[in-house]
């Protein structure tokens, strides 16, 4: 079982290593639609939480 | 060249086309008719319960939406060869890609326990009970994935989606106004105003429309179909006819109960099939097959939507072309994602209603980064060459994508925020 883990792991590191740099050319268009998408998340964290906090109180 | 030579000539190129065609045809209509899965099907009955005709001119709309999101997936996967997943990884980092393929695992997940809620609640009406069901569905599944061939699954899965065809048949068995359909149903108009609840009714409507999984799983079922570059207008031209298909379903749902339950509050596509039955029992039948059939062909498209995209990342051999022994990984994927999502409608009190309800808050998630980054690929010329998007295509993927990710949201959070739009 621990070996097991501990190869999951190490494919984990292995792909995050692959794709540590994103291929893609990073331009005006593609890091302002990246940027858009951070804030959106944000937002949509943000309501669920608030969402959380009504339904506990 | 005689008429008569001429006549026989263009037959025969006729003839190849069709048999090319048949060849390439599968994971557009797939794609499309999966997509009126279970969920599809309870959001098109009650919005014909609900206003009859009158919005069967706004699905039709919905088919150039449909096309023009997934035929770009077409591409991508004719001209990379990889699928969603690894695309997104390969482009924007090991951030954007863990983040697609965690949401893409929950968002698939629970809509597939949706879709086993619908076929268990499906065949409840003819006595068979949830386990017997939810047993039939996993074997049934294991048969048509386990036999070693992309080709048999596609074939197989492509009868299913004849059988969605069953709605049409039972539209006319309801005898339908004709001149109401075309009088109300045609013509743009807001029944009763643009209120709340009329924009709450076309949001579902979109959201049923383009999920997150329909990307992930066509770009990965073109990779394994093997199509090339050359084959990319037979896929457009597939994705547009599945388009086209999933519409016509979904319009024939909405002149079912527009006609006969008209006026009534549907909940559940299960619901609508029980009260048809009371009218005319073979109507009520056929929308409960229709039913179970709708959830059976989205449950066997999401759950190969997830193992195909963990397959690419994690470098397991992920074709459907494979056989279990050297594709064990893809398998037990494919397995565990279905059966863990049977077992939860079998437990009793298990909150199916908020999983119904959390997909949508989960899907809005991901749905506008998989069609915004789905967007970036298509104008990665060093990538997609001459298959980049035009300008003109990325005008009217944009406005689409933005309309799409504005109207789902606010779908997402009203299903947060009930009161929102009422």
């Amino acid at each position: 079982m621990a070996s097991q883990l501990k190869r999951f792991a190490g494919k984990i590191r292995e792909i995050n290593q692959r794709y540590a740099k994103p291929r893609i050319e990073m331009s005006g268009a593609v890091k302002f639609a990246l940027m858009a998408l951070r804030v959106y998340l944000l937002v949509l964290v943000a309501l669920l939480v608030y969402k959380f906090v009504l339904l506990v109180r | 060249m005689n008429p008569l030579s001429r006549l026989y000539y263009s037959f025969h190129k006729m003839w190849k086309s069709v048999q090319l065609y048949l060849i390439l045809a599968g994971p557009g209509i797939v794609v499309m008719v999966a997509d009126n899965d279970a969920g599809g099907i309870t959001t098109y009955a009650a919005t014909g319960a609900k206003y009859g005709f009158n919005l069967i001119w706004f699905l039709l709309i919905l088919i150039p939406v449909a096309y023009y999101v997934q035929e770009m997936t077409v591409r991508l996967g004719a001209v990379t060869k990889r699928g969603h997943a690894e695309a997104i990884f390969d482009a924007f980092g090991a951030f954007w890609g863990w983040f697609s393929l965690v949401d893409l695992m929950i968002v698939d997940w629970l809509t597939l326990v949706t879709e086993f809620v619908g076929m268990t609640a499906a065949l409840q009406i003819f006595g068979v009970p949830p386990w017997l069901t939810v047993m039939a569905v996993c074997v049934l599944m294991g048969i048509i994935v386990l036999n070693g061939r992309y080709w048999t699954w596609e074939k197989i899965t492509l009868l299913f989606c004849a059988l969605n065809l069953l709605y049409i048949p039972a539209a006319f068995m309801v005898n339908p106004s004709v001149h109401d359909i075309l009088r109300n149903g045609l013509i743009p108009n807001f029944p009763g105003g643009f209120n709340g609840q009329l924009f709450f009714y076309l949001m579902a409507n979109i959201g049923t429309t383009i999920a997150p999984w329909m990307l992930f799983f066509q770009q990965s079922a073109v990779v394994d179909k093997g199509m090339l570059e050359k084959d990319i207008p037979w896929g457009k031209f597939d994705t547009f006819l599945g388009s086209i298909l999933t519409v016509v379903v979904a319009v024939f749902i909405v002149v079912v109960t527009g006609t006969v339950l008209h006026g009534v509050e549907i909940d559940s596509a299960s619901q609508a099939a029980e009260s048809l039955m009371k009218t005319n029992h073979w109507v009520g039948a056929f929308m409960a097959i229709g039913l179970f059939d709708a959830g059976l062909l989205g449950a066997i498209c999401i759950s190969l939507a997830s193992s195909w995209a963990f397959g690419e990342i994690f470098g397991w051999a992920h074709s459907l072309n494979t056989k279990i022994k050297e594709a064990p990984w893809f398998y037990a994927s494919y397995f565990f994602t279905l059966i863990t999502a049977g077992l939860v409608v079998l437990i009793p009190g298990a909150p199916l209603v908020l999983i119904t309800l959390f997909v949508q808050v989960v899907a809005v998630t991901l749905l506008p980064a998989a069609l915004v980054f789905l967007i970036l690929l298509l104008n990665d010329k060093a990538t997609m060459g001459e298959f980049c998007n035009t300008k003109s295509q990325n005008v009217i993927a944009g406005i689409i994508v933005v309309v799409i990710v504005a109207l789902s949201t606010l779908y997402g959070v009203s299903t947060l925020f009930p009161s929102l739009f009422q």
